[in-house]
């Protein structure tokens, strides 16, 4: 801790009073503490703080407000994921919907044609019986005049003479009841 | 052994001017005075002149600075007491460099001398009794008289409340010129130990270590003691003016 350094000559080699409470030194400290402390002050009061005082405003102002877009682009980001989820709900709706018509349409064009089908198929199968019916009508009246003149034919040879006809066809019809 | 006392010594750099029998120099001490409000501007001013908003380190020192005095006073004087923030930490930045450049070996301590910070002392009481009283008017005398006490031994502690009123400045400006006083005696006694044993040969060497280390530690403990005292002469500061804003008790 050497002062050395800095040493200039002592008055007259005199032995000195305590350096702080030499007086005469008094006025030159508070002349220059007045000085350089009032221009420090100054310049601090003016220039410093205030710039300080700026900059951590300016900082905590800058946090909060980041904070808040931060919690504004989360909300946004929510109402996109909802409204995304909204609409992927309505487009799987929809298609089921679409879905649900086709089949339903598809089905209903089969059955219409289904049943035309089977309409028309019934239109034959009725007339294939009427027809049947007919032929059997046809057929069986047939059969009746040829067992009548078969009839006819076989008395005339058992007694020798023809039979009345409307007899004849009366016992055909008898036995063929049976 | 070296005198203690010589680093305390006032040396004239350069005669200014004779007032009226004083002689106006410019000396060592106005020279560490200069410096001292030098580091604080740059660091102030200097460091933060481009207003980052992510600070470089040493706009974070004076952010910090800032940001500590600042809350000394808030938490001591209330929010009104902000209105003295400018004095407080002009105070507090000028009084805690001087301390800590006056800790680096071969420079002179500006609060080691009485007539400073006396002056600083005298500084804060008067701006205490000036603002009291404009703030408060004859509101302020009641900081001598608490209330609630019995009327008879009410003369009694008004004399001690305004005794201890006048006391302050003595007690504000000696107890930091005490302290950087005799750390700095100590600290010259045992570091002149050493040279002294050092000069004896090997013997004296070992001998030597003991002093040295006890100054290596002492140093130490005094840049706690010149952050400290620059601390406790603001806090002061800041109940003082706390005072003056609100007198009641």
């Amino acid at each position: 801790m050497a002062t050395n350094t800095a040493h200039t000559q002592a008055p007259g080699g005199a032995k000195e009073p305590f350096p702080p409470f030499q007086q005469d030194t008094f006025a030159s400290q508070l002349l220059w503490l007045v000085l350089i402390f009032g221009a420090l002050y100054l310049l601090m009061a003016r220039v410093a703080l205030p710039r300080v005082g700026g900059i951590v405003a300016a900082r905590s102002s800058q946090i909060e407000s980041d904070l808040a877009e931060a919690q504004r682009l989360k909300v946004e980001t929510e109402a996109a994921v909802a409204a995304y989820e909204k609409l992927l709900a309505d487009a799987r709706a929809n298609a089921q919907a679409i879905a649900g018509k086709t089949r339903d349409s598809l089905m209903a064009e089969a059955d219409q044609r289904r049943k035309t089908l089977e309409d028309q198929l019934n239109r034959k199968l009725d007339e294939a019986e009427k027809a049947i019916v007919a032929t059997k009508s046809a057929a069986m009246a047939n059969v009746k005049g040829i067992a009548v003149d078969a009839a006819t034919a076989i008395v005339e040879r058992l007694i020798g003479q023809a039979p009345a006809e409307k007899s004849v066809a009366d016992a055909v019809t008898e036995v063929l009841k049976r | 052994m070296a005198d203690p006392i010589h680093q305390f010594k006032i040396n004239k750099i350069a005669t200014i001017a004779n007032v009226g029998g004083h002689e106006i120099a410019f000396t060592n001490s106005s020279l560490y005075m200069l410096i001292a409000a030098g580091v604080v501007t740059a660091l102030m001013v200097g460091a933060t002149a481009r207003r980052s908003l992510v600070p470089g380190r040493l706009q974070s020192v004076a952010e910090l600075s800032y940001e500590f005095v600042a809350d000394t006073l808030k938490s001591s004087a209330g929010s009104e007491g902000m209105k003295f923030f400018p004095l407080v930490f002009t105070l507090f930045m000028f009084i805690l460099t001087v301390n800590m450049i006056g800790l680096i070996p071969g420079t002179f301590t500006v609060t080691s001398h009485i007539i400073v910070t006396a002056a600083l002392a005298l500084l804060v009481f008067f701006t205490v009794i000036g603002y009291g009283v404009y703030r408060n008017g004859f509101k302020f005398l009641k900081l001598f008289v608490p209330s609630g006490i019995p009327i008879y031994i009410l003369p009694l502690i008004v004399f001690i409340e305004v005794l201890s009123f006048l006391s302050r400045p003595i007690s504000h400006s000696v107890r930091l010129f005490a302290n950087m006083l005799a750390g700095h005696i100590t600290l010259k006694v045992f570091a002149s130990f050493v040279t002294m044993l050092g000069g004896l040969g090997f013997v004296g060497w070992l001998g030597a270590i003991l002093p040295l280390g006890l100054t290596v530690s002492l140093t130490a403990l005094e840049m706690l003691v010149a952050f400290l005292q620059a601390y406790v002469f603001t806090i002061l500061t800041c109940i003082y003016l706390n005072d003056a804003i609100h007198p009641g008790h």
